[in-house]
């Protein structure tokens, strides 16, 4: 049998093989990042849970281990309600327009020192540019719903990240000035030397920046304004049910693994090892980099999300608006400004 | 063969986004098919390794100028029957600049064309070259001084516009955020000791 399968690829060009097997790695990633978000909600509701001194989900299989197949089940199976004076075309595909940039962005983001799916030259703009394309789906969802609460979720969202996408592409024009380079992978590699030589340390008011804009890009809380439920019912997606809800849902959860990912590879030196360099380890896996070390920062900063959710009272849409231009744009400037004198005089870890 | 293939592939669906875009009478319809034609020309600067102006395409027109303008268009309840009212009296005029357009571009594609050389598909870069790099090494040298002089007509773009915003209102309520944080317990709550009643 297994010979058969080698004949047949043998006897391909080399075109379709490349074309194959190309597809059959991103697909892997993708289910990887499926079931991550899948996992993610449930330790979101674990965590929050024992915050809240509760137990959380423990009913379906071990411990509540099969919730999230759980839910993803009722999802599915539930009916996708179109409002009658919904533009039909523009509801449907609006939550498709909010997963696609969630996972697309994921091609040029390296997991490990050999693997990234597209090790391309320009991967921080290509971030830039389909982080901004999320947007879309949330104005698109409001605007098609034809429902005033929707609209006004839709409207919050999209001044909100426009506000925030500004702070946050000036905090990575700091971070490609110090890594030297638009590729992520080259990126990393300029943050080697340990624990202290990570960007974050060097750049510490641009991380605070970045991963504070990445909250409120993503609509979490305390930014969540786009859904609040308190005044707004659900913000934009009011109106979705069944699949077409599970996707927003998805494309959330999708995003705030994106944001911990980029946040990883910017500023906390990606995959590798904080105890690069420690003489006393020498050569043994602690110091050695790899995907572990990768999946425990973006773990880190996933639990953040999660922590901020349960600790911090919801924004006023005002503050919000003066936080993103008021006060992240001037640091980031400021910072920017510094990191150059910095470079020109060639002080310290700024000059590479 | 494949290039080609895809490069139709984008320029049709570029070409039908933009007709859908001056044809579709829903204002937001109209601003998403300009998103898709965004769209479909970066992709077509793809194919010619420019990706740095691809790539900014997308993230400037798409991810910014876009949003806010189906922001706009959404708010506004545009009537579209005001809008057609005035069609037949401007029909003539609109006929006039539409014909001085087409012998405009009838003289530069035809008539120029007698006398230009045509343009080779443009040869494939080696791998190492990078696009970005090669645009921001002109720009920050050989033209430098252009660069920086749009910089500032941008910036002087952005003043204004703000500038004609900004008003005074009468009336208006404002928050001193500084202010509201550093309240303390004792600049609200006056504890107030008093001795118990009894009713006689």
């Amino acid at each position: 049998m297994r010979s058969f399968f080698d004949a047949i690829w043998q006897f391909l060009p080399p075109t379709p093989q490349s074309v194959m097997s190309t597809f059959s790695v991103i697909s892997v990633v993708v289910v990887v990042l499926i079931l991550s978000v899948a996992y993610l909600t449930l330790a979101e509701r674990k965590v929050i849970g024992y915050m809240q001194n509760r137990i959380g989900p423990n009913r379906v299989g071990f411990r509540g281990l099969l919730q999230p197949i759980a839910d993803v089940l009722k999802l599915l199976i539930k009916e996708i309600i179109i409002p009658r004076r919904a533009n039909r075309f523009l509801f449907v595909i609006a939550p498709l327009l909010s997963i696609i940039p969630a996972f697309a962005t994921w091609a040029v983001i390296p997991v490990s020192d050999s693997f990234v799916l597209a090790d391309i030259d320009a991967g921080l703009l290509y971030v830039l540019a389909l982080t901004s394309m999320g947007v879309y789906g949330v104005i698109l969802a409001g605007w098609a719903t034809n429902s005033k609460y929707a609209f006004l979720g839709a409207m919050r969202s999209a001044a909100q990240i426009v506000a925030y996408e500004i702070a946050m592409g000036f905090a990575l024009v700091g971070v490609l000035m110090a890594g030297g380079s638009l590729n992520l992978g080259k990126i990393v590699e300029a943050q080697a030397g340990g624990l202290l030589s990570w960007f974050w340390l060097p750049l510490l008011p641009l991380f605070l920046v970045y991963f504070i804009s990445g909250v409120a890009e993503t609509n979490r809380a305390p930014f969540d304004v786009a859904e609040g439920e308190s005044e707004i019912v659900a913000g934009f997606h009011v109106e979705y049910s069944g699949t077409a809800f599970a996707v927003f849902f998805l494309a959330e959860y999708a995003n705030m693994i994106l944001i911990s990912a980029l946040a990883t590879t910017f500023f906390l030196g990606g995959w590798l090892s904080p105890f690069e360099g420690v003489p006393a380890l020498g050569e043994t896996f602690l110091a050695a980099p790899g995907f572990i070390w990768f999946a425990l920062k973006v773990s880190f900063f996933l639990f953040c999300f999660l922590w901020f959710r349960a600790t911090f009272p919801r924004y006023r849409y005002d503050q919000i608006m003066r936080l993103g231009w008021k006060v992240f744009i001037p640091i980031t400037i400021l910072w920017i400004g510094v990191e150059g004198v910095m470079a020109a005089l060639e002080i310290g870890p700024w000059s590479s | 063969m494949i290039v080609s293939v895809i490069f139709y592939l984008f320029a049709a669906v570029l070409i039908g986004a933009a007709v859908g875009m001056i044809t579709s009478r829903n204002p937001v319809h109209a601003a998403l098919f300009l998103v898709l034609a965004f769209f479909n020309s970066a992709a077509i600067w793809l194919l010619l390794e420019a990706e740095f102006l691809a790539i900014v395409l997308v993230l400037v027109y798409v991810g910014a100028v876009m949003v806010l303008f189906l922001f706009v268009v959404m708010m506004l309840d545009v009537n579209l029957a005001a809008m057609r009212e005035g069609f037949t009296r401007y029909a003539p005029l609109g006929a006039v600049i539409a014909a001085i357009v087409v012998i405009e571009i009838f003289h530069v594609v035809w008539l120029k064309r007698q006398g230009l050389p045509f343009f080779d598909t443009p040869v494939p870069h080696p791998p190492g070259y990078s696009n970005t790099e090669a645009l921001g090494a002109i720009l920050y040298t050989d033209y430098v001084y252009p660069f920086e002089l749009a910089a500032v007509i941008l910036l002087v773009a952005i003043v204004a516009a703000i500038s004609l915003t900004m008003r005074r209102r009468e009336g208006l309520k404002q928050q001193n955020i500084s202010r509201q944080v550093q309240v303390r317990r004792e600049d609200r709550v006056r504890l107030v000791k008093m001795d118990a009643e009894r009713d006689e």
